[in-house]
């Protein structure tokens, strides 16, 4: 069993339409799982789903999450968001947004040691120290005092990523936390980001919507097509032959993976119409 | 250093804003048909001793004479005499001046309680009946002036139910003597806690009649201020690490919400201090505002120009603090 | 987006109607005064002071609402006050909004040295207590109508020029002011033509709430008395006998004040509903 367990997740706009079809998908501790699609195909939505921070117009139609063995729905609403914050942590898309702009850093890498696990400040501070120079940060001391604004986007993601670990989680979720960043930086982040998985063996589920990400950092991945499960496989076996025909032409359209002499290849309006249909079935059979 | 180029530029306006105001009052007040000095001395009086009188008080020179003079005893701090109360204007008006300030103060801080208790009630029950509730309240708090709701609690704290002063200040029949006029402060330094219950009941109503309307104001703003950060992604973030759904709104997004309202209540603060005027005359409370309506109807033209002055320095500093507190308050001005 | 702010939108909306028909009721009262005030306003009898309503034990039926200290007829006052307070209304609602949204416009479109001088001046308007202001000028006019609506417009007009100079400012640097004046429209047309229709809405929900806040300052004028002739029939003069006596004859308070405060919030509420009823974005 794995650490973190989705099981028939299926989730709906109120009085509109699903977002997500019975998804089930587990993340173990020290694997790294890419959650693969376009956008819109819903996989931010499971990263909310985990976390409880769904949009309050979304409903749970039905299926459990369940961290460590534990259905989350069996909680209390107050145990349940201590459980999540204690043993999972976000890492967000967005650097320049993810800080609040009035606080200085320090606070925001210990609140959460301070406030939710009930550490003294003084270890929560040392903590953060020593975080910040696993991700290379150089001067600890003067970057907690200072404000988000007065640091790099690059800077402000490191800051992310050591604050997503301070409480040694179980399961980080990472939400495409490279797109937002310059394509230079990317790389350092997402090598960053795989340093600090391997070091502390975290169950890692990386939210992207690309394969080339995919290929470097992911052992295993779950392909989302309009809220379902297309594919679920090893990165190796999907690299090597993908087995439902849209992964093979999601794979195409991805530079890395096409013969540099091929052009680009879009996905091909009949793949597209095999999945909606897959999709329309799905929907019929659960009669909606 | 531009903060303290903005600071210098808002100060050189505030005193171009108060030049203005004085000359407006000093010759608006100079068209006033009555003759005022003919109104302070017994009938029967000569020309010869109104002409005396009027020279005494220079208002036998023109408009634009009196103004130098005026202008040129402002700034060695002398605001004239006072024709009815025959005392320096400075005096007088600074002997009254605590009483308007306690009173609007007590109003800020009854308002900002209200409002913002409000606002965070609205915001942590957004979307339901509660919140749909407080819109209706502050939307019916905000539509009626002070004036009005001053007379509302007249009826329900005086007549219906009679628990606190109607009128007046403090009772005459407490005895105490203090250094100031800031009773309310003073009291609480002198631990006269009998004093002070007595000044807290005087200025229970006064002061909700002047915080309705501005408790309304900061209800709605501060809520829409929230609502709009609720949606940002670190207060997301903060609530992935555990906290409740009370504690994401006044550790994350109270203190950057409570920014942009900031401004916009210390306009409203100034207007808040134009509604003494009116509250203080409805509750016959001895501040600036009941002074100022008394020289009006006596026509005691140094009084009235020495308080509208002094109400347009107020409020001109009222905005100047709050401009200040916005760039304290704000890291990225702090640091620019 | 647009389909959720328009299912939360009612239709017409119930505080439209409750509003403006208390506004209509108060009118027909106003206009008819003469013809259904059961009692002459100014008309004293010392033997009939402070009968309570018809309603509390003692009451004479000839008094629906009963009467003041000095036997009037508190239902007939409050009739001929309501002239008095929607003549004001009317009258200096118009004229301050005609002054001050023209002068807004011309300051938010022309901007320079307009602007500056018009932006200065309502500077200066912020920095005076507006009830101590209408006191002065009305100690300065002289009692009367024409100097209550003269004190309303004076100290009132910076309310439309701030908002309205705003709104034109914002209008300004929109394409399609920028595209009339390529066609070859003249700088003054494109003012009427094309910035005027988009800032009418606010203009509109301002006046209705000038309105109500004219009838407050003329309460408050009466209050101080300062209004009008004494002994003439006025809410704000009611209401300042009524708070002397309130202990004595709660009735000669209580009713003037319940026009006044339905009044002043069907005013705004009007302007509110209507702002929403205008604006193109919520519609």
């Amino acid at each position: 069993m794995s650490f973190l367990e989705v099981e028939n997740l299926t989730l709906r706009i109120a009085r509109g339409p699903r977002i997500l079809r019975a998804v089930s998908l587990g993340v173990d501790q020290g694997e790294v799982r890419g959650l693969v699609g376009e956008s819109g195909a819903g996989k931010s939505m499971i990263g909310k789903a985990i976390l409880g921070t769904l949009p309050r117009a979304i409903q749970v139609v039905s299926g459990r999450i369940s961290l460590d063995g534990t259905d989350l729905q069996t909680l209390p609403a107050r145990e349940r968001r201590r459980r999540i914050g204690a043993q999972v942590a976000l890492i967000p898309q967005d650097p320049l947004t993810a800080l609040n702009p009035v606080r200085r850093v320090g606070p925001q890498i210990t609140n959460r040691l301070v406030d939710i696990l009930g550490w003294d400040r003084s270890r929560a501070e040392a903590r953060a120290r020593e975080l910040l120079d696993e991700v290379h940060i150089p001067d600890p001391d003067r970057v907690m005092r200072s404000y988000p604004h007065e640091l790099s986007g690059g800077m402000r993601q490191r800051i992310l990523i050591a604050s997503a670990f301070a409480a040694e989680p179980k399961l980080i979720i990472a939400d495409e936390p490279t797109t937002a960043l310059d394509v230079t930086v990317q790389k350092q982040i997402l090598r960053l980001i795989k340093e600090m998985q391997d070091r502390h063996n975290t169950a890692l589920l990386f939210v992207t919507h690309d394969l080339g990400v995919v290929s470097k950092i992911c052992q295993s991945l779950t392909v989302l097509y309009a809220g379902k499960v297309i594919e679920d496989t090893d990165t190796r076996s999907f690299f090597a032959a993908p087995g439902h025909p849209y992964s093979q032409a999601l794979l195409h359209a991805t530079p890395k993976y096409t013969d540099p002499e091929d052009s680009l290849t879009p996905v091909p309006q009949h793949v597209i119409d095999a999945v909606e249909a897959e999709v329309t079935d799905f929907d019929k059979g659960l009669g909606a | 250093m531009p903060f303290l180029r903005t600071i210098l530029a808002r100060l050189a306006a505030t005193l171009v804003t108060l030049f203005g105001a004085a000359v407006i009052v000093f010759v608006v007040i100079r068209v006033v048909p009555g003759n005022p000095i003919a109104m302070m001395l017994p009938p029967g009086a000569t020309e010869d001793d109104i002409a005396r009188l009027q020279a005494l008080y220079g208002l036998d020179k023109s408009i634009f004479e009196q103004f130098v003079i005026w202008l040129g005893g402002v700034v060695r701090g002398d605001f004239g005499t006072s024709i009815s109360l025959r005392q320096p204007v400075l005096n007088l008006v600074l002997g009254r001046l605590p009483a308007t300030l306690e009173l609007s103060i007590m109003a800020l801080v009854i308002a900002v309680f209200i409002g913002g208790a409000m606002a965070l009630t609205g915001t942590l029950r957004r979307d339901t009946r509660t919140e749909a509730a407080i819109d209706v309240t502050s939307g019916m708090a905000l539509s009626v002036p002070d004036f009005l709701w001053g007379l509302i609690l007249i009826l329900l704290f005086g007549v219906l139910w009679p628990v606190f002063h109607i009128s007046g200040r403090v009772s005459p029949s407490l005895d105490f003597d203090f250094q100031t006029q800031f009773y309310l402060f003073e009291s609480v330094l002198r631990l006269r806690f009998d004093v002070w219950a007595d000044l807290v009941s005087h200025m229970f109503m006064p002061s909700l009649a002047l915080a309705i309307p501005l408790a309304a104001i900061i209800s709605q703003l501060l809520k829409q201020s929230l609502k709009e950060t609720m949606h940002l992604d670190y207060v997301t973030l903060a609530r992935t690490k555990g906290y409740s759904e009370a504690s994401v709104i006044t550790r994350e997004a109270l203190p950057n919400a409570v920014l942009p309202t900031l401004t916009l209540i210390g306009v409203q603060f100034t207007f808040l201090i134009g509604g003494t005027v009116i509250i203080e005359r409805l509750f016959s409370y001895e501040g600036l505002g009941n002074m100022a309506i008394d020289a009006v109807i006596n026509r005691d033209l140094p009084l009235i120009q020495g308080i509208v002055i002094l109400f347009a320095l107020l409020f001109t500093v009222v905005n100047l603090v709050v401009d200040m507190t916005y760039a304290a308050l704000n890291p990225r001005l702090r640091h620019a | 987006m647009r389909d959720a702010r328009s299912r939360v939108r009612r239709p017409i909306g119930l505080r439209l109607w409750l509003s403006g028909g208390w506004i209509t009721l108060l009118i027909i009262g106003a206009v008819l005064a003469p013809l259904i005030a059961p009692h002459d306003p100014l008309y004293q009898d010392l033997f009939a002071g402070r009968m309570p309503p018809v309603w509390v034990d003692g009451a004479d039926p000839n008094f629906l609402l009963g009467t003041d200290s000095l036997g009037r007829d508190v239902l007939s006052r409050i009739l001929y006050g309501a002239r008095l307070a929607l003549t004001v209304a009317l009258v200096a609602g118009t004229l301050t909004c005609l002054i001050g949204a023209t002068l807004g416009l011309i300051a938010g479109y022309y901007r320079g040295w307009v602007d500056m001088v018009i932006s200065r001046l309502v500077d200066i308007w912020m920095a005076f207590p507006p009830v101590l202001f209408a006191i002065l000028l009305i100690a300065v006019l002289g009692t009367g109508l024409t100097s209550i609506i003269i004190a309303i417009v004076v100290i009132d007009w910076t309310r439309f020029a701030r908002v309205v100079r705003a709104e034109a400012m914002t209008q300004g640097t929109m394409d399609y002011v920028a595209s009339a004046q390529v066609v070859g429209r003249t700088k003054a047309g494109t003012m009427f033509a094309e910035i005027l229709p988009n800032v009418l809405p606010t203009i509109v929900a301002l006046l209705t709430l000038e309105m109500g806040i004219a009838v407050i300052v003329e309460a408050i004028l009466s209050f101080v008395n300062l209004s009008i002739s004494t002994d003439a029939p006025t809410w704000g003069g009611m209401i300042a006998e009524g708070r002397t006596s309130v202990h004595q004859a709660w009735w000669v308070l209580v009713f003037p004040l319940i026009t006044l405060f339905l009044t002043v919030l069907s005013f705004s509420q009007l302007g509110e509903g209507l702002k929403d009823y205008f604006d193109p974005v919520l519609r």
